[in-house]
């Protein structure tokens, strides 16, 4: 009998996503972003549209913070897939040296990831920008749509959505308009997990247990991944066995203490530990309803 | 994922194998906060043990504050706009997963926007629940999401009947809404309709049975989610294939990635492509990781065939002996999803499968009232009405009723001007009547007036518009051409014809004809069309017979007006031609004056 399993059925969704888009913008890109959500992403774009190589480029926004693991990551996937990568870094931020110590995470995130995302998008007149943001993530992602509709300033309105009807997407914009497109959206983490561990895709091996020198801070670990990592006064890294759940920059990321070296212990460790991902991420919890404020600027 | 909290633990690898070949299945919940539907929702979630426990905590935490126990609603709880005003305003997207199954929940709100909502989370859904208040029973908005719900095919529907601990338990309660419930539904078209009496609050049913109900004998709302069919729902006999992309990373490969949008095709199978009518047979399904056998829905792939033959985005395969309809104009219903009420004289765009083409709705034939359910006359949508209509597009459709296939006979409706999405369309058939560019019922407002004047049928003394030009030449199918013999001598002769999108004739003959010979030699051709009306237009154009692409693109133009056209195909020696005018004219004696109207080859060109 002809059936789908549920992987299968998201995988066959996703693609064909992929493909409506491709056929129907002018110029869209996607959002590297070098996660796991990033990879199965660009797994399912290779599936999409072979034998042709991508049909857009890869834009990473490079914070100048990443961990030093996701950098060579990244150079490893573009080189592996074949892929046109841009890498875009807020210059006048950086003239400024905006970074998370000074600044806070709030005002960083926004001159490094979300201006330099718009000005990005803005320069390469990018019309559709491919995200790797899942339904389940966020509770603000929960009404997301698949299709999401950007103005010109790059800006998202929950209230100026347009319904979504079966597979039915409305691609129409005007100049200067865009729509960031999740093809991800009905995923869930343990979704992208199997199948990064049933499509054997590579991943930062960050996500994996390891000994990494490490502080403590607001109750999560944070990695000493560079010589620029600020040490409070008396605060001494040390080794411990950790491992990150999301990665983003490396002085906001928070990692877990684990022995899961491989990929279905990290997954088990997921289900039986049953916290959601973004604890770890230090700009949820700025406050309330913080992503959904971030998203409205532009943010994904 | 309760009971498999074992296996993850001993065996994780076993796990993810087994977790892997899950089933998923879709479904929406519909009902107001009233009805208890996020606390169901909530109900279902955790007690399936598919909330985090940080989450919990931020629950507990916020239902201290109220002073109450823990509140499940809080888990589905969404954007800070509706938290602040205690409702929610849009379809939001949960998961849950059993031993058996994934599951994707439409969560949509029963209060504002109803329709616009529920429509959106049943498009995708294959069951429906729908929460009924033990207390008070099969109110309106019971039925109206009933009939959005069959409306928009969802096969199954699990009626709840809640707050069952604020009704005693009570079986006779239970059992009189059960029976006026369906009394209404079978008129409708579910499967099945089931119905549980529930409390979301204490969990009665929804997960677990409860003893409170000793009468009840059958399954939890769980169950019913765990056994409903999935599949079935697809439509697996007819194969529908719309090309959404084609690959051509070399010379030597032509793919046509899609996704099959019913029924299954094989290597070797022969195909037809829609417009064209060409055939060939499928030398390959490809996918990254490997050749299939067989591709069935809603798998997406990349076919490639045989013959080198011209296929692009928008066009369909399908088995030669299984085709779709073919048309212009259908009836469809219509759930309008826009402020700014449909206007019968505009021009939207239409996406349906791969296509996106200009379409008027031409006229209303009713709009229902969600309160009554009645079907009330009306000459427009408004948000959240729903109607029955008829369409007329620009380009044909290659469409299969709503009832009998979701993917192939459902559309969207898009304002050109704003791109807003605003209507939802299922197809019902063909159109019943055929419409002209008629009135609209009621009265038009100022705007509307020289709109439809731009748009149809010119009117007395006033001369036409380019829009009206073409507007006229598709409301005819005969036409005079006259052509030059070898000796200089014009030779006319009746032709059926059809115009194209871009304002260029086409008629099929066969290549030995006279006017073929002539039009080889000389392709300079004159034309006139209706001349029974006091109207008449002349053209004068070049004539050609193109290949590829434009070729595939006027068949389908020239199949619309005559279906015959299709048969014709395989006669000997049968060739199309295409005439593009250079100029053209048009006369209306209607006034008992002479109105001329003419255009030349550039202002043609710019034909709407």
């Amino acid at each position: 009998m002809q059936r789908l399993a549920h992987l299968q059925t998201l995988e066959a969704e996703s693609i064909h996503i992929l493909r409506e888009a491709v056929a129907e913008f002018e110029r869209p890109v996607m959002l590297y972003s070098i996660g796991k959500d990033s990879s199965v992403m660009l797994r399912l774009a290779q599936k999409a549209f072979a034998p042709a190589p991508l049909p857009f480029p890869l834009l990473h926004i490079d914070t100048t913070w990443k961990f030093r693991e996701m950098i060579a990551h990244r150079e490893r996937m573009a080189k592996e897939v074949g892929a046109d990568l841009i890498v875009y870094t807020n210059a006048e931020g950086l003239a400024q040296n905006i970074n998370p110590f000074d600044h806070g995470s709030n005002k960083y995130t926004t001159v490094m990831k979300t201006e330099a995302l718009k000005q990005a998008l803005s320069k390469h007149a990018f019309d559709c920008a491919f995200g790797g943001a899942r339904r389940d993530e966020e509770r603000s992602r929960a009404k997301e749509r698949i299709y999401s509709f950007r103005d010109r300033f790059h800006q998202w309105d929950p209230k100026n959505q347009r319904p979504e009807l079966w597979s039915l997407y409305n691609g129409r914009i005007s100049l200067g308009e865009s729509v960031r497109v999740f093809p991800l959206s009905n995923w869930t983490e343990l979704d992208v997990w199997l199948y990064v561990w049933r499509e054997r895709i590579p991943v930062v091996p960050l996500y994996l247990a390891k000994a990494r020198p490490v502080v403590r801070r607001s109750g999560t670990w944070i990695m000493v991944d560079d010589e620029r990592m600020r040490l409070e006064p008396g605060e001494k890294p040390q080794n411990r066995v950790v491992r990150f759940r999301t990665l983003g920059c490396y002085p906001l990321s928070g990692a877990i203490e684990s022995t899961a070296t491989t990929l279905p212990e990290v997954i088990q460790e997921m289900l039986l530990t049953a916290l959601s991902e973004r604890q770890g991420r230090l700009i949820d919890h700025d406050e309330d309803a913080s992503m959904e404020k971030k998203k409205r600027e532009g943010y994904f | 994922m309760g009971s498999e909290r074992e296996l993850i633990q001993s065996d994780i690898e076993a796990f993810l194998r087994r977790y892997q070949e899950k089933e998923l299945l879709r479904f929406v919940v519909v009902g107001s906060v009233d009805d208890g539907k996020s606390t169901l929702i909530g109900r279902l979630l955790y007690d399936t043990g598919s909330v985090y426990e940080d989450q919990l905590a931020a629950i507990r935490k916020a239902t201290q504050l109220k002073g109450t126990d823990i509140d499940l609603s809080l888990i589905t709880d969404g954007l800070a706009a509706e938290r602040e005003q205690g409702i929610t305003i849009d379809v939001a997207y949960r998961h849950f997963s059993t031993d058996k199954r994934k599951f994707i929940i439409a969560d949509t709100p029963g209060h504002v926007q109803y329709t616009r909502n529920m429509a959106t989370g049943a498009s995708t859904a294959n069951a429906a629940i729908i929460l009924i208040d033990a207390r008070l029973g099969v109110l309106q908005q019971s039925r109206r999401h009933g009939y959005i719900a069959s409306l928009l095919g969802i096969p199954h529907l699990a009626v709840c009947v809640n707050k069952m601990d604020l009704a005693g338990y009570d079986r006779a309660t239970f059992e009189r809404i059960r029976s006026q419930f369906l009394s209404f539904t079978k008129n409708l078209s579910f499967v099945d309709v089931t119905f549980f009496p529930i409390s979301a609050l204490d969990g009665a049913n929804c997960v677990h049975r409860s003893p409170l109900t000793p009468w009840y004998g059958g399954p939890t709302v769980l169950e019913f989610l765990d056994s409903v069919p999935v599949h079935g729902a697809r439509d697996l006999e007819h194969f529908r294939y719309p090309i959404q992309y084609v690959l051509r990373p070399s010379l030597d490969y032509r793919g046509f990635a899609g996704r099959v949008a019913s029924g299954v095709v094989r290597r070797g199978d022969t195909v037809l492509v829609l417009p064209s009518g060409k055939e060939s047979r499928v030398k390959a399904i490809d996918t990254m990781d490997g050749e299939l056998e067989e591709a069935f829905a809603p798998q997406s792939v990349t076919l490639r065939l045989e013959d080198e033959i011209d296929v692009s985005r928008g066009d369909m395969m399908v088995h030669p002996a299984d085709r779709p309809r073919i048309g212009r104009a259908f009836d469809a219903h219509l759930v309008w999803m826009h402020e700014r009420a449909l206007e019968t004289t505009k021009t939207y765009l239409l996406k349906h499968t791969t296509q996106t083409m200009r379409a008027e709705v031409t006229q209303v034939a009713w709009r229902k009232d969600m309160d009554t359910l009645e079907e009330l006359p009306a000459s427009t949508l408004g948000l959240n009405d729903i109607g029955r209509v008829t369409i007329t597009a620009h380009r044909p459709l290659f469409f299969d009723p709503y009832e009998t296939n979701r993917e192939t006979g459902s559309f969207i409706l898009i304002d050109s001007i704003t791109n807003n999405t605003v209507a939802a369309g299922m197809i019902i058939g063909e159109a019943a009547a055929t419409t002209r560019w008629s009135a609209p019922l009621g009265a038009p407002g100022p705007d509307a007036i020289a709109n439809k004047r731009d748009m149809g049928e010119p009117a007395v003394g006033e001369g036409m518009t380019l829009r009206q030009l073409l507007a006229f030449l598709r409301r005819h199918r005969l036409c005079v051409q006259s052509s030059a013999s070898a000796s200089g001598a014009p030779q006319s002769a009746v032709v059926g014809f059809a115009v194209s999108d871009d304002l260029e004739l086409v008629f099929d003959t066969i290549g030995t004809s006279r006017k073929m010979a002539n039009l080889r030699r000389d392709p300079r051709v004159a034309i006139v069309i209706g001349w029974d009306e006091e109207q008449t237009v002349q053209l004068e154009g070049v004539a050609d017979e193109p290949q590829g692409a434009e070729l595939s693109k006027l068949k389908a133009a020239y199949f619309h007006v005559y279906p015959d056209g299709v048969e014709r195909q395989s006669w000997e020696g049968i060739t199309y031609v295409r005439v593009r005018p250079t100029w053209a004219r048009y006369s209306d004696f209607r006034a008992g004056r002479h109105i001329v109207v003419e255009w030349n080859e550039a202002e043609l060109k710019q034909a709407p």
